[in-house]
């Protein structure tokens, strides 16, 4: 059986011999960089590897000390989900809702709005200004500014206090969020064919609500599918923002998530079995997700 | 004949939602603005506005100062700044050029031909966008210096033109291409690398600009944690390394600093906006039509 799948699957590997030499250099290189060390990554979480010793099979071990004593990985997890579930939804429905926005505006206008919303996620590490405009003392701009109302009479901690921190993070990561997939989109909507929503008009499509959910929607269907892989994949790897805007690790942790916590054990404690087993467990946790939103973007327009 | 030219393109739209949008929408450009504003303005303030009570937000007596002293600090430096800059234009103009060639051939086949193993190889390609790169970090540095490519600008390179991400924006864009394109292309005798080069190619045109946006942009941006872990000669480095050890300068240097953030970002920017302006020339002409 198995055999004879064999010998009909290498006739047709042969005829799509061009298919194969196109992809070569790309899988070749990404196979090196990407998927070894993934691959590697796996196996090191049953070890106890820590960069000196050769790596020990540990079967198990990883994973149970990360569900059973580890409480601040518990907080992480916490954290994480939370910070996902609000930045995800959020800036996935904002990237099409603006982008769908900007499409109908006339092109110079288009071309600074897109430019002015895109600009915060374009433009490398600034949101170290952030750092300013919550400076701990009277000097930053929040505070000066709520002073000056009188909405408070000293300046609040802002990145020190562990009931704002993971807040700050939030907006922070909401303000950058309009990237790839706001690109993608304004791209994909520009891809719509025009003469889709004249037929439609006459189908009897009433209003822009209608028009968005038969026609535009399903038209950008591989976009969407794009778009949310990668917002998930943002919402849920979120570490440098935190790094280097609240400081490592935060205030009683409070804003430590998955991927500081594997920062912590992976570049400091050089736990890398350790670090690899986190990594596993937040792979898993991206799958189900995106599986789910896989399935509900299916939907999409019927 | 004349009403009909001057109806809308789009239908089905009413004045109140109309105006409701835009005010969401304007408002929420100028809270993506106003860090951006903020920066510029503190690159042009002299040192004395920087530390003002209470902050300002918009400059009063704009001064170069800021960017004067920058080249006071450069010209201490024993490499020549002119070395990093060319470090950080070669990588990022050779990193794009070959990601995006690489990226589309591959995703040509993944999109519009039939063969086996195809669905796994996409799986492959989704699956790792979900795994984080910290973890995959001492592997690679393992598979980087097994392969002797430590200190060399391919350390950069290499794994630059593997990435994920163009990969899957170029496939999910040729998805919709109508076949019919294709197979008229087929019929006409050219090859399947011609229908890629000479039918595929031009018409995804405004998904490669996107992505010379995002490889560009990546490659500017983290060329400097990249160039930090590979690289360890000074002649090979890139200019964002060299502004971020500015930026790590302390107060002394705030008014450089405000400089340095204002450069860093001018450089995405402006190949953004040179980049989009053809996207929208291109998608007048895009010709994606069955």
């Amino acid at each position: 059986m198995f055999r004879k799948k064999i010998a009909r699957t290498w006739p047709e590997m042969k005829k799509n011999k061009h298919a194969y030499v196109l992809m070569a250099p790309y899988f070749i290189i990404f196979c090196t960089f990407t998927v070894i060390p993934v691959l590697l990554s796996f196996f090191l979480s049953f070890t106890n590897f820590n960069l000196l010793e050769t790596p020990r099979f540990i079967g198990w071990q990883n994973y149970a000390r990360l569900f059973v004593q580890d409480d601040i990985f518990m907080i992480a997890l916490k954290n994480t989900l939370l910070f996902a579930a609000i930045t995800g939804p959020i800036s996935y429905i904002a990237c099409f809702m603006f982008a769908w926005l900007i499409n109908e505006l006339p092109p110079k206008l288009r071309a600074l709005l897109t430019l002015v919303l895109y600009a915060p996620s374009i433009s490398g590490n600034t949101y170290l200004i952030w750092t300013l405009l919550f400076a701990g003392d009277s000097y930053g701009y929040a505070n000066s500014f709520l002073m000056k109302w009188g909405f408070t009479m000293e300046p609040i901690q802002w990145l020190q206090d562990s009931r704002y921190v993971l807040m700050i993070l939030i907006l922070v990561q909401l303000w950058l969020s309009l990237g790839t997939s706001f690109l993608a989109f304004i791209a994909g909507l520009q891809n719509v064919d025009r003469t889709m929503y004249e037929a439609g008009s006459i189908d009897g499509i009433r209003n822009r609500w209608q028009e968005l959910w038969f026609i535009t929607l399903p038209a950008m269907r591989p976009q969407l599918m794009f778009g949310a892989v990668i917002q998930i994949a943002s919402a849920f790897s979120v570490a440098e923002i935190s790094i280097y805007l609240i400081g490592f690790p935060s205030v009683d942790y409070a804003a430590h998530t998955i991927v500081t916590h594997l920062v912590d054990y992976g570049s400091i404690r050089f736990e890398m079995g350790y670090a690899s087993a986190i990594a596993t467990v937040l792979f898993t946790i991206m799958l189900t997700v995106n599986l789910v939103t896989q399935k509900l973007l299916g939907k999409v327009g019927e | 004949m004349k009403l009909v030219l001057k109806m809308p393109k789009r239908l089905n739209r009413s004045w109140g939602v109309d105006l409701l949008l835009f005010v969401l929408l304007g408002g929420v450009a100028c809270f993506m603005a106003l860090p951006l504003v903020f920066t510029i303005s503190n690159a042009f303030k002299p040192i004395d506005e920087i530390f003002t009570f209470p902050p300002k937000l918009f400059v009063r007596n704009p001064t170069l100062k800021n960017f004067t002293d920058l080249v006071g600090i450069f010209s201490d430096s024993w490499v020549p700044f002119s070395r990093y800059v060319f470090n950080t234009f070669f990588i990022a103009i050779f990193g794009t050029v070959g990601h995006v060639i690489l990226a589309s051939a591959a995703a040509y086949p993944l999109a519009k031909l039939r063969f086996p193993g195809k669905k796994l190889l996409f799986n492959i390609v989704v699956l790792s966008l979900m795994f984080t790169v910290y973890v995959t970090q001492v592997p690679n540095y393992m598979i980087i210096s097994y392969l002797g490519l430590i200190n060399t600008y391919w350390a950069i390179l290499l794994p630059a033109f593997g990435m994920t991400l163009g990969l899957y924006l170029m496939k999910q864009f040729m998805e919709q291409i109508p076949d019919a394109l294709l197979e008229a292309g087929k019929i006409d005798g050219a090859s399947e690398y011609r229908i890629y080069w000479q039918i595929v190619m031009p018409i995804v045109r405004p998904a490669w600009l996107t992505l010379i946006i995002f490889s560009l942009q990546n490659l500017w941006t983290n060329g400097s944690v990249t160039s930090h872990k590979y690289i360890y000669s000074e002649q090979l480095k890139t200019v964002d390394y060299v502004f971020g050890q500015i930026a790590n300068g302390g107060l002394v240097r705030t008014g450089p600093v405000a400089a340095v953030t204002l450069l860093m970002m001018i450089v995405p920017i402006t190949v953004f906006i040179v980049t989009q302006s053809s996207i929208i020339q291109t998608m007048s002409t895009s010709g994606l039509k069955e």
